[in-house]
C-alpha cells in the first residue's frame, strides 16, 4: 500500500479583483481534503478569500535544461519591450 | 441569579476549554503535518471562544478573579464539562468521533444561544458559530472517510463511535443553574433539540456506512464536577504554568 497521500498545489487569492497565486504544496488523499488542509495550512491567518487545488501531477513544467533554447534568445531582443516610444506629457498612468 | 448565571457560562466555556486542552496535546503529534496543523486550528479557535466566556464569568463573579484565574485555577470539582470532552486521545479515530459528537452539538447549542436575552452570550454565539460550522464540517468529513474507508479504518471508527457513544446523552443533562438561567430566556433549552442532534448524527454515521449504537447506558456526571479519572492529568498539564509559577504573564 502506499503510505503517502499525493501531492497537490495550491493556490490563493489574497483579495478580490488580484489573481490566484501560487502558495505552496501540502498533501491530501483527495480534493476536498486538499481544500481544507489548504483553508488550515495557508489562510489561517486571514491570508486569501479564494482557494484553487490542483494535483501536482498535473502541472507539465518545462524542463530546466532547455532553459538555453527556451528562454536565451529573448534576452537580447530588449526592442520587444515598448519602451522605445516618447509619451506625449498629456498621457497619464503610463 | 447570578450564582447561576455564573455556573452556567462555565459550563458552556469549559467543555471548549477541555476540548481545546485535549487537542492542543497533539500539536506535533498529529498524523501528518496538514492534520496535526487543522486540529491545532480548532484547538486554537475553541481557547479563543473560551476567554470571551470567562471574560464574562469573571465580570459576573465580580470577586477580582480574571479570566485567567477562572480558567487555570479552579479544582477539579469546579470545572463543569461534560465527560465526553474529556476522554482520551486514543488514536486518530477516537480524536474524530470525540469531535464530532461535540461539534454537531456544539453548532446546535450556538445556533439557539445566538436567540439568548442575555445580549454578551448572543453577541459571543454569533461570533463563534462560523468556526464552529467548519470544525462540524471537518469532523464529519472524517467520520464519513475513516467510516467508508478500508476495512482496518471503519473498524477503528465504529470501536471509537462505540467507546464515546455514552457520553452523548450528558450534553442534554440540565443542572439547577442550566434550569434556572433557561427559565430565564437566557439560557439554551437543549432538550428542544436533542432529537434534531441524534437525526444528525445518525444521518453522517449511515453515510459513513457505520451502526448507530444502541448504548442505553449512558454515564453523566461531568457538569456536576464529578469527572472520569482522566481529569486530574489534563488540569495538571494545563494548570502547571500558572500553579508553579502564580501569577505568571507574558
Amino acid at each position: 500500500m502506499k503510505k503517502e497521500w499525493p501531492l497537490w498545489e495550491v493556490f490563493v487569492r489574497s483579495k478580490n479583483g488580484l489573481e490566484h497565486r501560487h502558495f505552496g504544496s501540502l498533501h491530501a488523499a483527495d480534493a476536498e481534503m486538499a481544500l481544507e488542509n489548504a483553508r488550515d495550512v495557508y489562510t489561517r491567518r486571514n491570508e486569501g478569500v479564494s482557494i484553487w487545488v490542483v494535483e501536482s501531477k498535473h502541472i507539465t513544467a518545462s524542463n530546466p535544461e532547455n532553459n538555453g533554447e527556451l528562454f536565451e534568445p529573448a534576452q537580447d531582443k530588449v526592442y520587444r519591450h515598448p519602451t522605445f516610444y516618447d509619451v506625449p506629457d498629456d498621457v497619464k498612468h503610463m | 441569579m447570578t450564582e447561576h448565571l455564573y455556573k452556567y457560562i462555565l459550563g458552556i466555556a469549559d467543555n471548549s476549554l477541555i476540548l481545546g486542552q485535549r487537542l492542543g496535546e497533539l500539536c506535533g503529534h498529529g498524523p501528518n503535518l496538514e492534520t496535526d496543523i487543522a486540529c491545532t486550528n480548532i484547538s486554537l479557535d475553541l481557547l479563543g471562544q473560551v476567554r470571551s466566556y470567562f471574560q464574562y464569568a469573571a465580570k459576573i463573579a465580580g470577586d477580582g478573579r480574571n479570566e485567567d484565574d477562572i480558567a487555570m485555577l479552579r479544582k477539579e470539582r469546579e470545572y463543569r464539562n461534560v465527560l465526553l470532552v474529556e476522554q482520551p486521545n486514543t488514536d486518530f479515530a477516537h480524536v474524530m468521533a470525540r469531535q464530532f459528537l461535540f461539534d454537531v452539538y456544539h453548532f446546535l447549542f450556538l445556533q439557539e444561544l445566538q436567540k439568548s436575552k442575555d445580549l454578551t452570550l448572543s453577541a459571543i454565539a454569533n461570533k463563534c458559530i462560523k468556526e464552529v460550522s467548519y470544525h462540524q464540517r471537518f469532523s464529519s468529513d472524517w467520520i464519513k472517510r475513516l467510516g467508508d474507508g478500508t476495512k482496518v479504518s471503519h473498524e477503528k471508527m465504529q470501536d471509537a463511535i462505540d467507546y464515546l457513544w455514552p457520553y452523548t446523552d450528558e450534553l442534554f443533562y440540565q443542572t439547577k443553574a442550566d434550569k434556572a438561567i433557561i427559565k430565564e430566556g437566557i439560557g439554551v433549552d437543549t432538550v428542544e433539540f436533542k432529537d434534531t442532534y441524534f437525526q444528525r448524527l445518525k444521518m453522517i454515521l449511515e453515510e459513513a456506512t457505520l451502526k448507530v449504537p444502541e448504548s442505553k447506558y449512558f454515564h453523566k456526571g461531568g457538569k456536576d464536577g464529578i469527572h472520569s479519572e482522566h481529569m486530574g492529568y489534563i488540569l495538571s498539564d494545563l494548570q502547571y504554568m500558572q500553579r508553579t509559577y502564580p501569577n505568571m504573564e507574558w
